[in-house]
C-alpha cells in the first residue's frame, strides 16, 4: 500500500501554509468556501509532506479549488480530472492525490471517467461538490437536478431523471462511498480524514450550496428546523436513529427498511445497525433518496460512510507486475532489446 | 529431376488468399528467411477490414507483398512477378497487380464452383480454363488435395489439416527460390512446442511442398537471388509499429525517465501497445484507458509527475484527443502523441493507409495551439523519428506529434540497429531550486522552454491549468496584452526548434535542377526508387524528404528555390503542398493518390516524365 499514513508529532505546516496568493473568486456565500476551509484544516493533520500533495480538478466552479491550495495542482479539462489523476498515480504512487470535481464535471461530461476510476480503485480521494446546478455556465440544470427543476435551460421544468451519485458509485464497485455537506464542518472534516485513510478511490459526495443559481437546494438538510427529521447520520456499529430527539429509527424487515417510532415501544436493539462493510445494506441505504420537498412519507437522507471495502489498488497491481518482471528477467538490457533474436551480418 | 537455375536481381511476390488461409504468416516466413539470407527486403501486408469477412469472398481477401533482391530495395514494389492465389477471389482482387508474363501459382481447389460463385465469377468464365490468363504463366497445384493426402494418417481433423496448406505453398516457393527450410522449421517448433501433432503436420507439409517442386516438372527453372550489397553491419527485420515501441523504450532509457504509455485500442496503432506491454522489466507502464480522451489525459497526468508520457492512436482517436492536446500546449509539458494514420474521414478505411491527417496535426485544435510535428519515412525510420520526437518534447517542454501510417506501421524492412551507446543523450533537468523569490513555473530559458518541477519537490509547489496564464508566474490572467504576448511566446518557442534540428538535405540527386520531388512520410521508398530510375534514364530530378513538418528546417526555402519545379506526391488530397505554397509562395505541383494504397514507383516515374517530357 502506498499512502503515507504516519502522523508526525508536529504537523510540518499549518492551514495558513495552504493558502495561496491568489484571490479566491467564488461568489460570496458560496458553499465552496467552507469545503476549502475544512480541507485546509484537515490536511496538515494527515502527516503528509506538503510537496507530496496534488490536487487535480476538471472544469466548473469547484474545479478552481487547486488554485487556492498551496500544494501541487492541476486545473485540467472538463470531466477528465479522473484520468489525469489516474496517470499521475500510476507513475507516482507515493503521492497523495486529491481530485476535485462537481456534479456536471463528474456525472455528465466526465461520467465515463468517474465509473472507471471507481472500478480501477486508484488510491485517490475524489471530492464531488454536488450543487445540483451548473454554476460556471450560469444556471442550467445538472444531472443531479431534481425532475421538474426550472432553470435557464429548462423553463418548463427538467424532464431528466437525476443521478443518485452514491448508488452510481456503488454500482461502479467503488470501495469507499460517503456523503457530507458544506454546512457541517465537523462532519465534513471527519469524512475527509476517513477518505484519506482509505486505501483506494474514496468517493465523497459533498452537498454544496450554490447561493447564486440554486440557493437552498439542501436547506432542508441543513436548516436547524428540518435537519433532525430529514437527515440520518450513520456511524459504523451504531443503530440508524434520527428525529428531533433521536426518537425515530430505521428497522429492516427482511430487505425492506421501515421507519419506526422509538417512543412507541420499539427498542434501539431492534434497529438496523450500520455495517459499513455490508454491500447489500449500503445499496439499500443509498436508495434513501426521496425528494423531501415532495412531502409525504419518506426516508431521511443519509450522511456518513455508506460503504467501505478493501480491494487492491490499480497502482499496486501495476507495481507488482513490474517488480515480478524485474525479479524474473532482471532489468531490461536495451542493446539486447534492439538486437532482438534473428539477426544477420553483412560484411 | 534436373532443373536449371536463373539468377534474378529482384523479385516481388504477392501472397493472397482468404483471411483464414494464413497468407500473412506465409509472407512473413518467406520474408524472414530472405532477410536472414542477406537480401534487402521491403514488405506490405494488406488486410481486409473485417476480422472474419465471409470466407471465399472478395471482402475476405488478405494479401502480403514482399519485395526482395540483391540490390537496394526501398519499397514493397509496384506490380508483382509472382502472384500466389489460394482461391478465385484472391485472383480476381489481385490480377491487375501482376506484371505481364508474371507467374500465377493457384490452388485449384480454391476455384471450385462454390469459390467461383463467392467471387462472383460465372462458372462458364472459369479463369484457369477460359484462356484469360494466357499472357501469364499459370502453375496449378491442388494444394488442398495434396495436403490432405499427406496427412491422412496424422490423426488430425480435416479442418486442422486444411489449416496447414499454406505450408505447402511456402515449401514450394522455398524450392523455387532455392531457400533453406531451416528458419521456418525453427519457427514452427517454437510456435507449436506444446502441440506436437500440429507441429509434425506443418513440417511434413512444408517439406512436401518443397519436394513437390523437386520431383515434378511443374517448373523447370529455379531462381537465385543473391544477398544484397548493403552497408556492412548486423541487421534484423523491423516493422514500423515495433520500431516505434522500441524507439520509445530507448528514449526512456536515454532520458532516465519512466515510460508511461496510455492508449485506447485502435487500428492500426494497437500493435504499439501490444509491443510495449511486454516490456515491464524495462519499467514500461502501459495503461489501456477507457477512451481516447482518458488515454491522453492520463499521459499528461503522468508527465506532470515527471514521467515520459506517450499516447498513440489513429485519426479518429486523435480528433478526440484534440482538447487535451491543447491543454498540453498550455501546460507546456512533454508529451508524445503518435498518429498512425489511416484512410479517413470518420471511420474511413481503418485497414488502409493514407497521409490525410497532416492538416489535423498542424492545425486541428481550438485556439492558437502550435505543436512540433515530425513524420517517419519507413518502418525502421520510426525508431529514430520517435526517439527524436521524444527528445524535442523533453528539451522544449512541449507536446510533439509523431506521424506514422498504416503502410509503414505494418510494413517491414531490414534494420541496421544502433548500439545504445551511440544513441543521442536526452537531457532531463527537473527543477529543484526556486528561480525567483517565488517559484516561477513559466520563467523560460534561452530556448523559451519552461522548468519542469515535479510533485515531491519541496518548495516548488505550484498550480498549472488550461486558463491563459501570466508570463513567468503562470497565474491566471485574462489580460488582453498578456494573451497576445503568450500566444506569440508559444509560437516562437515551437518555431525556435528550427535552430536545433538538422538542415534539410537532398536525399537523391543534385542541389539545383529542373525538378525536385518533395516528399514526407511513407512515400519515401516509392519516390526514391522512381528518382533513381529516372536519373539513370537521364532525367534531371532530385528527391528531398522532410521529416520535420513543424517547424520546417531553416533552409527548406532555399532548397526549394533551387529548382524550376517542385512536385509533392501525397497519399491525400493535397495537404503538404498547401502548406508549402502558403509558406514559400511557390507554385508547387500536387500529385495525389487517395485510394488507401501507397504510391508505386511507376506512378511517380510517369509523373516525372509528364513534367519533364519523355
Ligand atoms: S456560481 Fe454558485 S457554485 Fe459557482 S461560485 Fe457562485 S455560488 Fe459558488
Amino acid at each position: 500500500m502506498s499512502e503515507v499514513t504516519t502522523t508526525p508529532a508536529q504537523p510540518s505546516f499549518t492551514a495558513k501554509d495552504l493558502v495561496t496568493d491568489q484571490d479566491v473568486r467564488w461568489c460570496p456565500g458560496c458553499g465552496d468556501y467552507s469545503i476549502l476551509k475544512q480541507a485546509q484544516t484537515v490536511i496538515p493533520e494527515l502527516g503528509i509532506p506538503r510537496e507530496n500533495i496534488v490536487f487535480i480538478s476538471g472544469i466548473g466552479c469547484s474545479s478552481r479549488f487547486p488554485y487556492y491550495m498551496e500544494t501541487y495542482g492541476m486545473h485540467s479539462i472538463h470531466g477528465r480530472a479522473a484520468a489525469f489523476a489516474s496517470g499521475l498515480k500510476a507513475t507516482r504512487p507515493e503521492l497523495s492525490v486529491w481530485m476535485i470535481s462537481g456534479d456536471g464535471d463528474s456525472l455528465s461530461i466526465g461520467g465515463n471517467h468517474f465509473i472507471h476510476l471507481l472500478r480501477r480503485n486508484f488510491n485517490i480521494n475524489l471530492l464531488l461538490f454536488n450543487n445540483e446546478i451548473y454554476g460556471l455556465t450560469k444556471g442550467q440544470y445538472s444531472p443531479t437536478s431534481e425532475e421538474g427543476k426550472v432553470t435557464k435551460s429548462t423553463p418548463f421544468g427538467s424532464i431528466d431523471h437525476p443521478f443518485n451519485p452514491a448508488a452510481l458509485a456503488l454500482g461502479a464497485d467503488g470501495t469507499f462511498i460517503a456523503r457530507s455537506m458544506d454546512r457541517d464542518p465537523v462532519h465534513l472534516k471527519d469524512i475527509l480524514r476517513r477518505a484519506n485513510a482509505h486505501q483506494g478511490t474514496s468517493f465523497v459526495e459533498i452537498y454544496q450550496n450554490c447561493n447564486v443559481f440554486n440557493d437552498g437546494a439542501f436547506e432542508i438538510f441543513t436548516d436547524k428546523e428540518t435537519k433532525k427529521l430529514e437527515t440520518l447520520f450513520v456511524e459504523n456499529g451504531k443503530p440508524l436513529v434520527f428525529g428531533a430527539n433521536n426518537d425515530k429509527g430505521v428497522k429492516l424487515d427482511g430487505f425492506k427498511p421501515v421507519i419506526v417510532n422509538l417512543a412507541e415501544g420499539h427498542s434501539a436493539n431492534d434497529l438496523w445497525i450500520h455495517d459499513e462493510t455490508d454491500r447489500v445494506k449500503a445499496g439499500i441505504l443509498s436508495r434513501f433518496f426521496d425528494n423531501p420537498k415532495k412531502g409525504g412519507d419518506h426516508f431521511p437522507r443519509p450522511f456518513g460512510v455508506f460503504y467501505t471495502e478493501q480491494r487492491a489498488c490499480y497502482e499496486d497491481g501495476l507495481n507488482a507486475q513490474i517488480a515480478a518482471a524485474l525479479a524474473q528477467k532482471g532489468e531490461g538490457d536495451l542493446d539486447k532489446l534492439l538486437k532482438g533474436r534473428d539477426v544477420w551480418e553483412i560484411h | 529431376m534436373e532443373h536449371t537455375t536463373d539468377t534474378l536481381e529482384r523479385v516481388i511476390i504477392k501472397f493472397a488468399g482468404d483471411s483464414g488461409d494464413g497468407m500473412q504468416l506465409t509472407g512473413t516466413q518467406f520474408t524472414n528467411t530472405a532477410a536472414l539470407f542477406g537480401n534487402d527486403i521491403s514488405t506490405f501486408p494488406d488486410f481486409p477490414a473485417e476480422i472474419r469477412a465471409p470466407q471465399g469472398t472478395l471482402a475476405g481477401v488478405s494479401g502480403y507483398q514482399l519485395h526482395f533482391g540483391s540490390t537496394n530495395i526501398y519499397s514493397p514494389g509496384d506490380k508483382c512477378d509472382v502472384l500466389v492465389v489460394m482461391n478465385a477471389a484472391a485472383l480476381k482482387a489481385n490480377l491487375r497487380q501482376l506484371k505481364p508474363g508474371g507467374t500465377i501459382i493457384a490452388n485449384t481447389e480454391g476455384f471450385d464452383s462454390k469459390n467461383l460463385r463467392l467471387a462472383n465469377i460465372a462458372e462458364t468464365d472459369h479463369p484457369l480454363e477460359n484462356g484469360s490468363l494466357d499472357k501469364f504463366r499459370v502453375i496449378k497445384i491442388d494444394v488442398t488435395k495434396m495436403t490432405r493426402a499427406a496427412l491422412t494418417d496424422s490423426g488430425l481433423g480435416v479442418k486442422e489439416i486444411d489449416r496447414s496448406k499454406n505450408m505447402f505453398v511456402l515449401g514450394f516457393l522455398y524450392w523455387m527460390y532455392n531457400r533453406s527450410l531451416d528458419n521456418s522449421i525453427r519457427f514452427l517448433e517454437e510456435k507449436f512446442s506444446k502441440k506436437p501433432d500440429i507441429l509434425n503436420a506443418n513440417i511434413k507439409i512444408l517439406k512436401a511442398g518443397y519436394s513437390y517442386g523437386d520431383t515434378t516438372e511443374t517448373i523447370m527453372t529455379r531462381y537465385v537471388v543473391n544477398p544484397a550489397k548493403m552497408i556492412p553491419g548486423v541487421y534484423r527485420n523491423m516493422m514500423g509499429n515495433q520500431a516505434t515501441a522500441l524507439g520509445l523504450i530507448a528514449a526512456a532509457k536515454k532520458s532516465g525517465l519512466q515510460l508511461f504509455f496510455g492508449t485506447y485500442p485502435i487500428t492500426p496503432a494497437s500493435d504499439i501497445l501490444h509491443e510495449l506491454a511486454k516490456y515491464k522489466n524495462f519499467g514500461v507502464r502501459t495503461f489501456q484507458a477507457e477512451d481516447e480522451i482518458a488515454a491522453i489525459a492520463s499521459v499528461i497526468g503522468a508527465s506532470f509527475g515527471g514521467a515520459l508520457g506517450v499516447t498513440a492512436s489513429s485519426g479518429p482517436g486523435i480528433a478526440l484527443k484534440g482538447e487535451a492536446m491543447g491543454l498540453a500546449v498550455m501546460l507546456e509539458l512533454p508529451v508524445v502523441i503518435i498518429n498512425v494514420q489511416r484512410g479517413g474521414p470518420s471511420t474511413g478505411l481503418p485497414t488502409k493507409t493514407e497521409q490525410s491527417d497532416l492538416m489535423q496535426a498542424l492545425y486541428g485544435r481550438n485556439g492558437e495551439a502550435p505543436m512540433p510535428v515530425i513524420a517517419a519515412s519507413s518502418p525502421a525510420d520510426c525508431f529514430e523519428t520517435v526517439f527524436e520526437a521524444t527528445r524535442l518534447a523533453i528539451e522544449f517542454m512541449t507536446p510533439v506529434l509523431f506521424l506514422s501510417d498504416g503502410y509503414i506501421a505494418n510494413g517491414a524492412e531490414p534494420w541496421r540497429f544502433p548500439k545504445s551507446a551511440d544513441l543521442k543523450e536526452i537531457n532531463v533537468k527537473f527543477a529543484t531550486e526556486k528561480n525567483g523569490e517565488k517559484y516561477l513555473p513559466y520563467k523560460r530559458d534561452e530556448k523559451l522552454s519552461r522548468p519542469w518541477a515535479i510533485p515531491g519537490t519541496k518548495g516548488l509547489e505550484h498550480r498549472i491549468g488550461g486558463i491563459e496564464k501570466q508570463h513567468e508566474t503562470g497565474n491566471i490572467s485574462y489580460d488582453s496584452e498578456n494573451h497576445e504576448f503568450m500566444v506569440h511566446m508559444r509560437e516562437n518557442k515551437v518555431e525556435g526548434i528550427a535552430n536545433h534540428i538538422p538542415l534539410q538535405t537532398i536525399d537523391t540527386g543534385t542541389e539545383k535542377g529542373k525538378l525536385l520531388i518533395l516528399g514526407w512520410g511513407s512515400t519515401y521508398g516509392a519516390i526514391k526508387t522512381a528518382v533513381l530510375e529516372a536519373r539513370a534514364a537521364g532525367y534531371d530530378v532530385s528527391h528531398a524528404h522532410v521529416r520535420y513538418l513543424k517547424p520546417f528546417p531553416k533552409n527548406l526555402g532555399e532548397v526549394l528555390y533551387n529548382f524550376e519545379h517542385v512536385l509533392i506526391p501525397e497519399m491525400n488530397n493535397g495537404q503538404l503542398v498547401k502548406v508549402i505554397r502558403d509558406k514559400y509562395m511557390i507554385p508547387a505541383i500536387a500529385y495525389n493518390k487517395i485510394q488507401g494504397l501507397p504510391f508505386n514507383a511507376g506512378e511517380i516515374r510517369e509523373k516525372i516524365e509528364s513534367i519533364l517530357g519523355k
